[in-house]
């Protein structure tokens, strides 16, 4: 199973850098979104993989799952998300003010509709 | 406990909810004062603690009174409140010059400024490493909306640079202390470096590779080479008091970077000692010649200052990569010197900017601006202060740092690059200066805003200026007590044994 999580990790994060060095905007946003994805799983199994473990004190518990990785995600999860959000309002405000969604705010031929819009900035 | 030590965190959070609850409620006019005096109360708590912990205690104030390494804990050290000192007086005057109608386009604007505050005094006390994580997130969220405050395309674009280049900064932070925890079991600062230090052979080369990545996180933020890009898009295109603000942001990247390589990869370390050191001289050095040829290169003024701020954290990260005693107590002094420098002469080029009509910051010959008299001995001022001339602080950290250096192999390349980057400097300085002041063509352009620019100085904004150069004009008058106190802070940094058992109580149960 450690190779399986391994894998999925790896595939994230390469798909993540990937689309994170496009050119527009939402490329980008998602791929920050799945490098938080990935960052997220990599931070769950940190404390190891162990099914069926009790992550509080319990008489009858033969081990323990590591609680503190756990706590930790969940507040990663919260900063990723609040950040995924931020960065869609912003790529929607740079699309109205640059009237592009290049990541530059450049204008290249084939853009159509945004060449008047980017007159504006 | 001593509650003294949570207090710098927690009041600009309340009077950040305070500020956002009463943001329709009371006139803007109210609410300026109101932000006014809380900087002015959080300067005095951390004076407070200034006072408590000069003599060389360390304050510790365990969340929850969940004993270390279990629970977060908050720490307050010499280094910790000298940054909480610099960032609260710094903030004061960006605020004070904010209050001038920079504050005037968002309701947001005030919350969020000591929202900003709330993230940096928390991370300079943070004692958790997945904590200081945390508070990284608090302070760049708050300065994705002091950035874009009041928006316009250049300012949207930089912005979008600035968030997407941190968001992919934050994953590598979490990665680095992901990696750590898995490997070491533990998040505390103080516990880190105690098992950092007895690394099984097996699991040393993930250990320094967390560290590494961990490095590179910190760069980003402090801007070092190659990752510096996006700062001089991000500070010359927002507005003059965020801008000012900024110039402590780096201040953070830098205080990161001594923090966690003095204590959990410090000298006393073990196996994963001195982590790097092989990587952070030569980049910060190349970070200084890479920011003066930017310095040398830029068409507007507040480009250019933007360029010096890159130029400053090559030279303070040089002093710090030195990591003797003496050099990180003249790099300490040096920090002090190039935030209120570098805030100064933000405000500054807002003010000329402001005074040149259509033609703003750019480089080229304008009409004489309204008091070229004031104005321009202002810009001279912050000139020799920025570029580092005798006599005022810029050269004292300056010389103080070379001194330190004398005796070092790398003194050399230490001296070449410092010297050399000072003296581009003072000919890009030189040359703004003669550009904007003496090679004066043509009449303003009396129109609108520019006709009230006749009636004489304004001193709302050129206040702000001049107390930021009082500032440091106080760091060369007590630059004795000073200097002291930061040569005090470097040598509790590189005792991290103090720190460990001031966390950790009996060294026994490390």
């Amino acid at each position: 199973m450690e190779a399986l999580i391994a894998v999925i990790i790896g595939v994230l994060t390469a798909c993540g850098v990937y689309l994170a060095l496009r050119a527009r905007t939402f490329p980008v946003v998602i791929g920050l979104t799945l490098l938080s994805y990935a960052v997220n799983l990599f931070l769950f199994v940190t404390g190891r993989l162990t099914i069926g473990q009790p992550a509080v004190i319990s008489d009858q518990a033969v081990g323990y799952a590591d609680p503190l990785p756990q706590a930790l995600v969940l507040t990663a999860i919260v900063i990723s998300f609040a950040m995924t959000a931020f960065i869609i309002m912003l790529a929607l405000k740079a699309r109205a003010e640059l009237g592009t969604d290049h990541v530059d705010g450049r204008l290249e031929a084939g853009d159509g509709g945004g060449i008047q819009g980017g007159e504006r900035g | 406990m001593n509650h003294l030590v949570i207090a710098p965190i927690l009041f600009p959070l309340f009077a950040a909810t305070l500020l956002l609850l009463v943001r329709r409620a009371i006139p803007l006019r109210v609410r300026r004062r109101l932000n006014l005096v809380a900087l002015i109360v959080q300067i005095l708590l951390v004076s407070l603690l200034v006072q408590r912990v000069a003599g060389g205690e360390i304050l510790v104030y365990a969340l929850g009174n969940w004993p270390a390494p279990y629970g977060i804990v908050m720490v307050a050290d010499r280094l910790s409140v000298w940054m909480l000192l610099i960032t609260s007086l710094l903030a004061f005057f960006a605020m004070l010059y904010a209050v001038r109608g920079t504050d005037a386009g968002s309701r947001h604007f005030h919350p969020l400024f000591q929202l900003q505050m709330f993230g940096l005094s928390g991370a300079f006390l943070t004692g958790d490493l997945f904590n200081l994580f945390v508070f990284f997130e608090i302070l760049l969220l708050a300065s994705y909306g002091l950035l874009l405050h009041r928006g316009g395309a250049s300012r949207v674009r930089a912005g979008l640079h600035f968030v997407a280049l941190n968001l992919a900064g934050s994953t590598l932070f979490l990665f680095a202390v992901g990696t750590l925890y898995a490997i070491l079991g533990t998040l505390n600062m103080a516990d880190l470096a105690v098992k950092a230090a007895a690394t099984p052979p097996e699991n040393l080369g993930v250990v320094r590779a967390a560290g590494l990545l961990l490095f590179t996180v910190f760069a980003l933020k402090a801007a070092l080479i190659p990752l510096y890009l996006w700062l001089p898009a991000a500070y010359s295109s927002t507005s003059a008091p965020v801008a000012a603000l900024f110039a402590i942001m780096t201040k953070v990247g830098a205080y990161s970077i001594l923090r966690v390589y003095t204590l959990i990869f410090g000298a006393e370390a073990g196996p994963v000692a001195d982590l790097i050191g092989p990587w952070l001289l030569p980049l910060a050095l190349a970070t200084m010649a890479v920011g003066t040829l930017g310095v040398l290169a830029a068409h507007e003024l507040r480009r250019q200052v933007a360029y010096l701020v890159v130029v400053s954290v090559g030279f303070l990260l040089t002093a710090f990569g030195l990591g003797t005693e003496a050099s990180i107590g003249a790099g300490l002094y040096y920090l002090a010197h190039s935030t209120f420098a570098a805030a100064a002469f933000f405000l500054l080029a807002d003010i000329i900017a402001m005074g040149r009509g259509t033609l703003a910051d750019r480089l080229d010959p304008g009409p004489i601006i309204a008091n070229a008299n004031l104005v321009g001995a202002l810009f001279f001022v912050t000139a020799i202060l920025v570029a580092g001339l005798p006599p005022l602080s810029g050269f004292l950290g300056k010389y103080m740092v070379l001194n330190a250096a004398v005796d070092l192999p790398s003194m050399p390349w230490v001296f070449g690059v410092i010297l050399t980057a000072g003296l581009f400097g003072v000919i890009a300085l030189a040359r703004s200066g003669s550009l904007l002041f003496y090679r004066a063509e043509g009449v303003i352009e009396r129109t609108g805003a520019a006709g009230r620019s006749a009636v004489g100085p304004n001193w709302g904004r050129l206040l702000p200026v001049i107390g930021l150069l009082l500032l440091c004009v106080t760091l060369v008058v007590w630059a004795g007590p000073l200097s002291d106190y930061t040569r005090a802070i470097a040598e509790q940094l590189l005792k991290p044994n103090v720190y460990i058992r001031a966390v950790l109580g009996d060294p026994l149960n490390a």
